[in-house]
């Protein structure tokens, strides 16, 4: 069997320089492309707080702020986020002052292990800044205007005829189990992670 | 992971050159699937050319009074979008019913219609798959196939398409915007992008090796309401066992107009067209919304193992068309895991 040889000569190298802005700190590393952001950050940059549970995107172990929003980091290439501003555990406190979700969490015991709550306390100011823009979930009710019967569409219509910034979403504990459903916690503190999360939204 | 090398493109033709001058060479969206099937070892690009900086990012209103989705929008952008829950309230639903809020963040438009199926037999290479190696066989067809499908399946291949957005695509009458080389365009039906396997299960959809999605168009709104409806093995965070998007509009207790699309039952969006001719015209009552459901499903083949979806296709069909039907419209998804559903097992982890 003939094994094609790969064209490499023609492909730029294997290897990037990329900057990160963590935590508000620039770095300037040289990454091979197979690095993921989760990886850059524990290996390169000495920051562990950011978890590896599955590194598949299927526990939110790894969830860090990426300009702004949560994401899981072990899906993401470091090479594609060349640039990006990455908040993760490590900076959330306003030095010796925790941040209020991080305070919540002590507060109401929202957890055990401690494992997956770097990733829940990203995942949660996520929670809290999408459901103040007023972002849906699967569980929101659909504002009966939203149900409507066909909005009569049309290139007449004033494009923010639907627009406006919708109003916040309430954070009642069956939405915060559905928004926070991506970060599973092996030691099931869930009932104080939702406290804790409810603290904070009230 | 195998090697490769990384371009980030800024305009369109640039990187649908680079693709498609190399045979080896894929797009990288949010890499909420290429990545994880990277690391799997299922996919193994020389070259991944990062369109996530191409200026395909717009939700913006058409003059045939639809939408036009650039692919770059994310799937939590999308399903925020004041237009796409006032006119498109299935597709919004459809992607907030997908993944996890953070995976939402990152995944695209375009990514989101080419993910690939979730057969365990697929992500695993140390297995025969003739999807991830054609004419080594399948395996899921004599093994685990419970989540695999009941209708349109061949000796081939038994995978379902996992994309919820993409079930209400169908069902909304979405098209996809293709450009290949040399400014090549064309719109395909999103009923018609997804294949069935028959005996080539390794080609997803209808594709060609360089076209990049540009953006998904939906026309103006089907009359009446619409809805997206997911039955799983937990209350959040898995893939469908069985989901059903529909758009009804009935007037004097008779159907007017029907859409109706399942997902999680094919290989392909599944567009019930026998259940749509029997809905309309007939009342509006659960009797006629189940014999609607029974002329579809009366081709399921069920496998060994997957025999209740089709009873669960039916009941979930029949709950959404009539909560689309009743006059204070469709109530918010009830959470808790669907009727029939077992609990998760070792190997459900979505
Ligand atoms: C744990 C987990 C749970 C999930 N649960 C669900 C679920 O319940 N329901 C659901 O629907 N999905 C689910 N998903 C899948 C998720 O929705 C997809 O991974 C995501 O939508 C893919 O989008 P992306 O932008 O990240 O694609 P990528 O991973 O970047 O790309 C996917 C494919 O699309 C190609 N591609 C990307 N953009 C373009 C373009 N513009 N033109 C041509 N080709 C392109 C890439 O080459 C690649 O082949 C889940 C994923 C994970 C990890
Ligand atoms: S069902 Fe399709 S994807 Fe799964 S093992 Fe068979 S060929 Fe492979
Ligand atoms: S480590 Fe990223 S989701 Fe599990
Ligand atoms: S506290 Fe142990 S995994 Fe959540």
């Amino acid at each position: 069997m003939w094994h094609v040889v790969p064209r490499t000569a023609q492909h730029p190298p294997a290897v990037s320089a990329v900057t990160l802005h963590v935590n508000g700190v620039r770095h300037r590393l040289t990454l091979d492309n197979r690095t993921t952001v989760l990886d850059a950050l524990r290996e390169h940059l000495a920051l562990t707080g950011s978890k590896k549970g599955c590194d598949h995107g299927q526990c939110g172990a790894c969830t860090v702020l990426m300009e702004g929003r949560r994401t899981n980091s072990c899906l993401k290439l470091a090479v594609a986020c060349d640039g990006a501003e990455i908040t993760t555990v490590e900076g959330l406190a306003d030095g010796e002052n925790p941040h209020p979700v991080q305070r919540a969490f002590l507060d109401r015991d929202g957890f055990q292990c401690g494992y997956c709550t770097p990733g829940q306390i990203c995942s949660a100011i996520g929670v809290l800044a999408e459901a103040a823009d007023g972002h849906p979930s699967y569980v929101t009710p659909v504002a009966s205007e939203a149900a409507g019967q066909s909005v009569p569409p049309g290139p007449s219509e004033p494009s923010g005829a639907a627009g406006g910034t919708p109003p916040p979403v309430p954070l009642t504990p069956e939405e915060i189990r559905e928004r926070m459903s991506g970060n599973l916690c092996r030691c099931g503190a869930y009932a104080n992670i939702i406290a804790a999360v409810e603290d904070v939204a009230r | 992971m195998k090697s490769f090398s990384y371009v980030r493109p800024s305009d369109v033709d640039t990187a649908i050159a680079a693709v498609a001058a190399d045979p080896a060479g894929s797009y990288l969206g949010g890499g909420t699937n290429l990545v994880d099937l990277m690391k799997l070892g299922v996919a193994a690009p020389g070259l991944l050319v990062d369109v996530s900086g191409l200026p395909l990012t717009e939700v913006t209103p058409t003059p045939e009074g639809g939408l036009s989705v650039g692919a770059n929008v994310r799937n939590s952008d999308l399903a925020a979008h004041p237009l796409v829950r006032a006119r498109y309230p299935a597709l919004s639903q459809a992607l907030l019913a997908g993944a996890s809020g953070q995976l939402r963040n990152a995944a695209t438009t375009g990514g989101n219609l080419l993910q690939r199926t979730r057969c365990l037999y697929f992500q695993d290479v140390g297995k025969p798959c003739n999807k991830r190696e054609p004419g080594t066989g399948c395996p899921a067809r004599e093994g685990v196939h419970r989540d695999l499908a009941v209708l349109g399946h061949s000796a081939h291949c038994v995978a379902t398409h996992p994309s919820d957005m993409a079930v209400a695509l169908a069902a909304l009458d979405a098209a996809v915007r293709l450009r290949g080389p040399d400014e090549s365009e064309r719109t395909v039906p999103v009923t018609d992008f997804h294949r069935l396997p028959g005996d080539s299960p390794e080609r997803d959809t209808v594709l060609e090796h360089g076209e990049l999605i540009t953006a998904v168009e939906l026309p103006a709104p089907a009359p009446g309401r619409s809805a997206y409806r997911k039955a799983r093995d937990r209350a959040s965070y898995a893939f469908a066992l069985v989901s059903v998007a529909a758009a009804l509009d009935v007037r004097g207790g008779t159907v007017r107009s029907a859409r109706l699309a399942f997902g999680g039952l094919a290989h392909k969006p599944w567009r019930a067209r026998a259940a749509e001719e029997a809905l309309v015209g007939a009342e509006a009552t659960e009797e006629s919304f189940g014999r609607a459901a029974d002329a579809e499903l009366s081709a399921a083949e069920p496998l060994r193992d997957n025999a209740f979806k089709v009873e669960l296709a039916r009941n979930l069909a029949v709950r959404v068309l009539a909560s689309l039907a009743a006059p204070g419209g469709p109530d918010a998804p009830a959470a808790g895991p669907a009727p029939g559903a077992r609990p998760p097992g070792p190997n459900s982890g979505s």
